[in-house]
């Protein structure tokens, strides 16, 4: 019988060699490697603007172009992490850098992702010229910026959070800063990680289908991927291909699940701090076979030796600088150098501020200005409907499913997977439709904003009508609660946590579909609706890059004001009021 | 001085929490402390009285604002090596195994893997953990919990041993062996650990265990008195000597200093101002602790630890409770016991509305704060206003955290008495009574 927290290393012969796990690890691990390995070098084939790539309809081209998809899904996703930790530790660490980086994250949360592709997209060309990696990198990067940021929120909340005990224990027994970090910090912070990579992974997909087709300066680059076949589908009008393309995206993103987060997820239970039995997750087929397969504990231990050479590198680079002498720094010198860090954060605005208004004023004017603070205002209206609309079909669906927990259960996953599909797939489906029955372009093309954020609500709505105590509905019936009072005093107050929470999230994913899904085409037809993300989509089709700018701030200021006057006004009562502990 | 018996040694310690709006708060008031070689020292001391403060300054987690710390001989500044530390949530890491949590320290230090194994599986060999070298924290009961705690601070074969509150997370008899097993170790000299500090709550823990016990005051946290015990070992906690100093410092602990009946307290006479720190005591437990003394067998007059196991109170609650009782005027205490004044007897045997009308009566009497609050109201203007004007007064003498518990605190007796309303939503204290 093996023990689990390994043995010592000198056991190597019992732990090499291979039983039954190792016939499906071995395979699984090289097949992936010669892909990936394959897939990163066609990243960097040489191409110059104006040369076309050769997509194929076929769908025979799918599993290449998914896997293509899929490695740009995992590079974004790795720089997300590594960018999450470094960030997240610096502000958490230093108290001067804190009040600069994190307003900068709330802000950069704000901004359109496809935005950030279309201001990008030119640098990352000039990097590297006369090769396909700008352009990838430019996609890759647009990905990176709908995940980076929440996984560094959730980061830098955790660090916060670590409990004083744990804390002052690591300083106790002299762990050193880069270990504490390791062993203490990001353990503590990996249940909400993984958490916040698995929505980060959801959002990413609608933006990798939505960044692999790129125009630059009015030209078309389709990098080869789902989100590339499908746009070429869009515009030779072939709907079979279409559904393809939907197809071969269910497959990827149930691999997605199976293989990566459904294993971290049941790995992660064992960072949470409080003791949790009641939903402990079944560990997943694929974590049994990577904790039973002989090949992962070779590579764990090597990994390990790694780890533990750093470490000791680390003590050595930085020898004993335990806390409490850091602390002692004069008191006068540190206000001081408060007070100058204060002043270059707030000279640095003002000269942004000042800089911005002096280039819009010079090259789009204040007349532009205005009438694209009023398309704002449009798609403001639509994002509020919808989101009512979207709250009054699921909210009481939500609670039908949650107060049936076996049903739940069984809908949840589904429900998370929806959350997940890129709803821009469907798109073309709703266009034939708009086209075919004559309907209202405004109207009918604003349900795809949220056709694929409305899960969150859903998803919410159920887990918090499934944490309700059913005491609760015991003393409603017991007391013969009528119908209505039952929804007014019990299910609506209950369930109000959850749905607030949800409907930030449809919200925000609402603003960033506005950009795909104010304009959309069927081949030659596009369908037009007056609103700021037609506006930027537009821009950025011209490259028109003061609008673009223009466009993406009017936006990014509707999105913080939106969050500040409403959701997190909403948020702070539920946290007050309505919290069932 | 290098080596004149004294391991750790505090000199006018003083420690102030400033934050960037408020002055600065003395919770250490000059504190001159030693543990010498070979001795156990408890501190006790009523929650908020700087006692784990104490300690972490001692440990070197949190600096003194003014004096010295040494550990033989050498300023404390920062976790010493040597110094080794049991903490009252345990503080294991979850993710880390049994024998991982063990191991750590030893891994920090860059001790070698397979030595790192030996001593740590002879670690927790001698606090009694084998066969859970591989569990993680969660499977375990909280009295296995803090064996991990113990054989991951004597893994490292601590010279000074710190202990802040080890055993007041578990029940009594989980606390009961595993205190057992800690003396044994120490007594038998199983253990190379020279020096014990250990920071509690429970009197009669203290006294069995200690050579030599401190405590603490509030306001700010000082030393107020030291008792040496040098009963010998094993101890009996039935006998009469032990029982004797067991009341002993029940009698310090419980009086408030300057209300000793006949007697000036050690620091002069305290006033009672706005800004005191009301102890947290529920009303439901004083009126119930109110009855139990006036009600037979006690019949108006009970002895301090008795009380305790009769009631089944902790002593920590029973401090917030006694003092709550004396600074209302329902009761007195004095050499370990309690009695109930004739204000107190005349609650205890009126019915519900008039024991409302007494107790209004003794907070406008003796609580500055309730008068306060209640004149602000007589004298504004539609008989209103929001606490956080309160919060900012309490803020003048306290923490931000402590002025919201006294005013929390308050407001409890306040609506008890009837004396003030509060609108939780609004954050208002008012006269009026929902309509």
């Amino acid at each position: 019988m093996q023990q689990r927290w390994g043995l010592p290393i000198v056991a190597w012969p019992s732990r090499l060699r291979p039983n039954y796990w190792d016939g499906i690890a071995l395979p699984l691990v090289l097949g992936s490697v010669v892909l990936l390995a394959w897939a990163s070098r066609q990243m960097g084939a040489p191409y110059r603007l104006g040369q076309t790539l050769a997509i194929s309809l076929d769908p025979r081209y799918l599993p290449e172009y998914g896997l293509r998809t899929v490695l740009r899904m995992a590079l974004a996703l790795a720089a997300s992490l590594a960018f999450s930790l470094a960030y997240a530790a610096f502000a958490a660490k230093s108290r001067r850098a804190e009040k600069l980086l994190i307003p900068v994250l709330d802000i950069l949360q704000s901004v359109p992702i496809l935005g950030f592709l279309s201001i990008t997209v030119t640098g990352f060309i000039a990097l590297f010229p006369g090769s396909l990696m700008g352009y990838e990198c430019a996609a890759i990067f647009a990905i990176f910026t709908s995940q980076a940021w929440n996984m560094t929120f959730s980061l830098y909340q955790s660090f916060i959070g670590v409990p004083q005990d744990l804390r002052e224990a690591a300083r106790m027994y002299h762990l050193s800063p880069w270990q504490s970090f390791w062993q203490l910090e990001v353990p503590f912070a990996m249940p909400q990680l993984i958490w916040n990579m698995m929505m980060s992974v959801s959002g990413g997909w609608f933006f990798v289908v939505a960044s692999e087709a790129i125009s630059v300066n009015g030209q078309d680059v389709k990098l080869p991927g789902i989100g590339s076949y499908i746009a070429l589908a869009i515009e030779q009008r072939d709907l079979a291909a279409v559904g393809y393309a939907i197809l071969a995206m269910l497959v990827l993103i149930l691999i997605y699940d199976q293989l990566l987060f459904r294993p971290l997820l049941a790995w992660a239970q064992r960072f949470k701090v409080e003791a949790v039995t009641q939903d402990e997750i079944e560990p997943p087929w694929f974590l049994i076979m990577l904790q039973r397969a002989r090949l992962f504990d070779v590579m764990r231990s090597v990994f390990d030796e790694a780890a533990a050479l750093l470490s000791r590198l680390a003590r050595r680079a930085a020898p004993r600088r335990a806390g409490a002498h850091r602390l002692r720094f004069g008191a006068a010198g540190a206000r001081w150098a408060d007070l100058v860090w204060n002043g270059l954060l707030i000279a640095g605005v003002a000269y942004a501020l000042i800089d911005i208004a002096r280039f819009v004023d010079s090259e789009v004017g204040l007349r532009e200005v205005l009438h694209v603070l009023l398309l704002g205002l449009c798609t403001l209206a639509r994002v509020v409907v919808l989101i009512a609309l979207a709250a009054l079909i699921w909210v009481p669906i939500g609670v039908w499913i949650g107060l049936r927990p076996r049903l739940a259960r069984r809908v949840q996953p589904i429900v998370q997977f929806l959350a997940a599909f890129p709803a821009n797939l469907f798109f073309p489906v709703a266009v034939v439709a708009i086209l075919r029955f004559h309907l209202n372009v405004e109207i009918w093309v604003s349900p795809l904003m949220i056709l694929g954020t409305q899960w969150y609500i859903l998803f919410n709505v159920i887990a918090g009508t499934l944490a309700l105590p059913t005491d609760y509905q015991f003393v409603a019936s017991n007391l013969g609660v009528s119908r209505f009072l039952w929804w007014r005093r019990l299910i609506l107050p209950a369930i109000f946590p959850a749905f607030v929470t949800g409907a930030v999230t449809a919200s925000g994913g609402s603003w960033n579909a506005s950009i795909v899904a104010e304009i959309v085409r069927w081949g030659n037809d596009t369908l037009v609706a007056t609103g700021i993300g037609a506006y930027i989509a537009e821009a950025t089709e011209k490259g028109d890059f003061p609008r673009i700018a223009l466009g993406i701030c009017v936006l990014c200021v509707y999105v913080l004001l939106f969050n500040r006057l409403l959701w997190r006004r909403l948020y702070l009562l539920a946290e007050e009021r309505l919290r069932l502990d | 001085m290098p080596d004149d018996g004294r391991l750790i040694c505090a000199e006018k310690v003083c420690k102030t929490y400033q934050t960037a709006e408020t002055p600065g708060r003395l919770v250490l008031d000059h504190v001159d402390f030693s543990l010498h070689e070979g001795e156990i020292v408890a501190i006790l001391g009523k929650s908020g009285s700087g006692k784990s403060t104490f300690l972490r300054v001692l440990a070197g987690l949190t600096p003194p604002t003014e004096g010295r710390v040494a550990y033989r001989g050498h300023t404390v500044e920062g976790p010493a090596y040597g110094i080794a530390m049991v903490f009252q949530t345990f503080a294991l890491f979850p993710w880390l195994t049994v024998l991982g949590n063990v191991e750590l320290g030893l891994e920090a230090q860059g001790v070698p893997r397979a030595e790192r194994r030996q001593r740590a599986l002879k670690a927790i060999d001698l606090i009694g953990l084998d066969g859970f070298e591989s569990a993680y924290p969660k499977e375990l009961s909280g009295g296995m919990r803090q064996r991990v705690g113990f054989a991951r601070a004597l893994v490292v074969n601590p010279d000074v041993l710190l202990l802040d509150e080890p055993f007041s997370a578990l029940d009594v008899l989980t606390a009961e062996t595993l205190r057992g097993d800690m003396l044994d170790l120490w007594l038998e000299r199983r253990v190379p650990t020279k020096g014990i500090i250990l920071v509690s709550h429970n009197i009669e823990e203290a006294v069995e265990v200690a050579d030599r016990i401190i405590i603490f005051g509030s306001d700010p946290g000082h030393i107020r008195a030291e008792i040496p015990v040098s009963l010998p070992r094993p101890r009996d906690i039935t006998s009469p000597r032990f029982q004797q100093i067991v009341d002993e410092v029940y009698a310090i602990l419980t009086t408030v200093p300057g209300r000793e009946p006949g007697r000036r307290g050690l620091r002069g006479v305290e006033t009672v101002g706005v800004g005191y720190r009301l102890p947290a005591a529920s009303i439901q437990q004083l009126v119930g602790l109110l009855d139990a003394i006036s009600a037979p067998p006690y019949s108006g007059r009970a002895d301090l630890p008795h009380l305790v196991e009769s009631e089944h109170i902790e002593d920590e609650a029973l401090f917030v409770l006694v003092e709550a009782l004396q600074l209302l005027g329902f009761a007195q205490v004095a050499g370990g016991d309690i009695w109930a004044t004739p204000v107190g007897r005349g609650f205890a045997e009126a019915d519900l509305q008039t024991r409302k009308q007494i107790f209004a009566d003794q907070l406008r009497r003796s609580i500055p704060l309730a008068a306060h609050i209640r004149k602000v109201l007589d004298e504004r203007p539609g008989h209103s206003a929001p606490e956080a004007r309160f919060l900012a007064e309490l803020e003048d003498h306290l923490s931000e955290e402590e002025a919201h518990e006294v005013l929390e605190t308050m407001i409890n007796w306040g609506r008890y008495a009837e004396l003030f309303a509060y609108d939780y939503d609004r954050g208002v204290l008012s006269l009026e009574n929902p309509t």
